[in-house]
């Protein structure tokens, strides 16, 4: 029997697509919104906008306690102890911005950044201008052969010089969880301050970021089935006291003069500017939406789904997965076709997956690919939006061949 | 302005295309039929970036008209490139600027494959040809 999804009917988003004969399968992307977010989102703006944190009258007060209560549902959401640890960014690629340029003070020429050979453009552009705006190193820990970073490599890489080490959760390319808690162990016995790229991870299962004991953990709303425009960045406090402001404007300052000005500590003296209320206000309510469902279900719907995309693409002759995708995703390249001709009749055949470097075009390089398709997965997948996708992916190789 | 022989030849074959098998058939052979770039020719000066395909662009004027010459590693953006050379090749500078390739692709049942996501490369190939065209111009 295929398998369905009880959650479907709560995304207008993929029931439209599916009215257009379009089947979305790159959710690794942008998820698909649930209808209580975009009520929140119309439910802000047709009931009276207001900017937050300005403002005695009483749209104003109202828009700032939803705002606030976003950020109360973020905290919760990561298990974070206090809310005044999220700081909302306009996209996780900000908050990594926002630390690079934070933290970019206490950087030392001849110190080092450690990355990892898997990380989004995200995690790595940042981190790579630094170094080179302060003559740091930049480190980068390779992978084994499934595609996980290299525990032994990295013990020895790792070093007294470290000084951040900042790693994907799970990387948006190979599918697969890294050895997180050992991998920040070592950093934090250098004295190395820790970031988690969780931007995948977070999409899939509860996180605690407590218990990965990271200094810091960035995410995005639009690929927790939030609006866009929104990026989460969790601090513990310490770590957060140690960041240096970065963008000024607005509410984030204390008390201005023309040649000098005292600012806020973190979350509103990161904030600078009006940030993106209706949609953190809206991401409160995709967060509601998310933890009244039950978890375990989700999680053995999704592994369901996972198993049917392996066997699918194992059960087909040439097929090269990259990595061993544990979860989410899956990435493929297959021999004697190119990824763009197959992307192109994929996208022929209604299939929305996505070809490409996926914003890793380094680890794409050190795999010896320019490209590859990648299949991901959303809770409203159905078993047959895999059984769409592996009929056109005949029909394409048979076309090919 | 009558279209040239390459580009009434295409019009007639995609016209007639009745779904997107036929149509991707049809431009996978028309890309067999490009002549290939020399090995030389595929070099970086050539390379046209903004594609996820590898893509090289040679063009040279020819009394006042220009001959383009292309290669790619990828069979259906050949296919594409060779109904664009059908259309653009020996045209004057002049009439380069001016041509409506999307409405050209858009007649061939292509338009789709000029989307402004830069996916397929092909926005970047036209570009390119535009900045030989300009500057060539430039005395």
């Amino acid at each position: 029997m295929s398998l369905i999804s009880p959650w479907r009917a709560d995304f207008p988003g993929i029931l439209a697509l599916d009215g257009e004969g379009q089947t979305y399968l790159d959710s690794a992307a942008t998820a698909q919104k649930p209808q209580a977010m975009l009520d929140a989102l119309l439910g802000y703006y047709a009931g009276g906008a207001a900017n937050v944190h300005r403002a005695q009258h009483l749209p104003g007060e109202r828009a700032t306690r939803a705002f606030e209560s976003s950020r109360d549902q973020a905290a919760r959401w990561l298990n974070a102890p206090d809310s005044a640890q999220i700081l909302f960014t306009r996209s996780a690629t900000e908050a990594f911005n926002l630390l690079a340029y934070g933290l970019e003070h206490e950087l030392q020429a001849g110190e080092q950044i450690v990355i990892s050979a898997l990380e989004h453009h995200a995690n790595l552009l940042p981190w790579q201008q630094l170094a080179q705006r302060r003559n740091l190193e930049l480190v980068v820990l390779p992978l084994d052969a499934a595609g996980l970073i290299d525990l032994e490599q990295a013990a020895g890489l790792i070093g007294p010089r470290t000084r951040v080490l900042a790693l994907s959760q799970l990387s948006n390319v190979l599918g697969c969880w890294q050895p997180l808690a050992e991998l920040l162990a070592l950093g934090k016995a250098r004295g190395a301050l820790t970031v988690v790229d969780g931007a995948q991870g977070v999409v899939h299962g509860r996180h605690d970021v407590e218990a990965l004991g990271c200094d810091f953990y960035v995410c995005s709303s639009h690929k927790l089935y939030g609006p866009d425009g929104v990026g989460l960045l969790y601090g513990r406090k310490p770590a957060l006291q140690r960041l240096r402001h970065w963008q000024f404007g607005g509410e984030m300052v204390r008390v201005a003069d023309y040649q000098s000005a005292e600012f806020r500590a973190a979350p509103l003296g990161f904030e600078a500017g009006t940030p993106p209320i209706a949609g953190v206000i809206a991401l409160g309510a995709s967060l509601d939406y998310l933890a009244a469902l039950d978890a375990a279900a989700v999680a053995a719907h999704e592994a369901a789904l996972h198993a049917q995309l392996l066997a699918g693409l194992r059960a087909r002759a040439g097929i090269r997965l990259l990595g061993a995708p544990r979860v989410a995703l899956a990435s493929f390249v297959i021999e004697d076709v190119h990824n763009a001709d197959l992307a192109h009749l994929l996208t022929e055949q209604g299939i929305a997956v996505r070809a490409g470097h996926h914003c890793a075009m380094p680890l794409l390089k050190s795999l010896g690919l320019a490209g590859a398709i990648r299949v991901s997965l959303g809770l409203y997948n159905d078993g047959a939006d895999l059984e769409r996708f592996f009929a056109a992916l005949d029909q394409a190789l048979e076309l090919l061949r | 302005m009558s279209l040239p022989v390459d580009a009434e030849q295409a019009l007639a074959a995609f016209g007639q295309c009745p779904g997107w098998e036929q149509r991707a058939r049809l431009l996978m052979q028309w890309g067999e039929r490009l002549p290939a770039l020399r090995e030389e020719e595929r070099c970086e000066a050539n390379r046209v970036h903004g594609c996820e395909s590898q893509v090289w662009l040679a063009g040279e004027l020819q009394n006042g008209h220009w001959q383009f010459r292309v290669a790619s590693d990828a069979r259906l953006l050949r296919g594409l490139l060779a109904v664009l050379l059908a259309r653009v090749n020996g045209l004057t500078g002049a009439q380069l600027a001016e041509i409506d390739l999307a409405d050209w692709f858009a007649q061939l049942g292509l338009a789709r494959q000029l989307s402004p996501s830069r996916s397929n490369g092909l926005n970047a190939v036209l570009q390119r040809m535009r900045e030989l065209a300009g500057d060539a111009q430039v005395p």
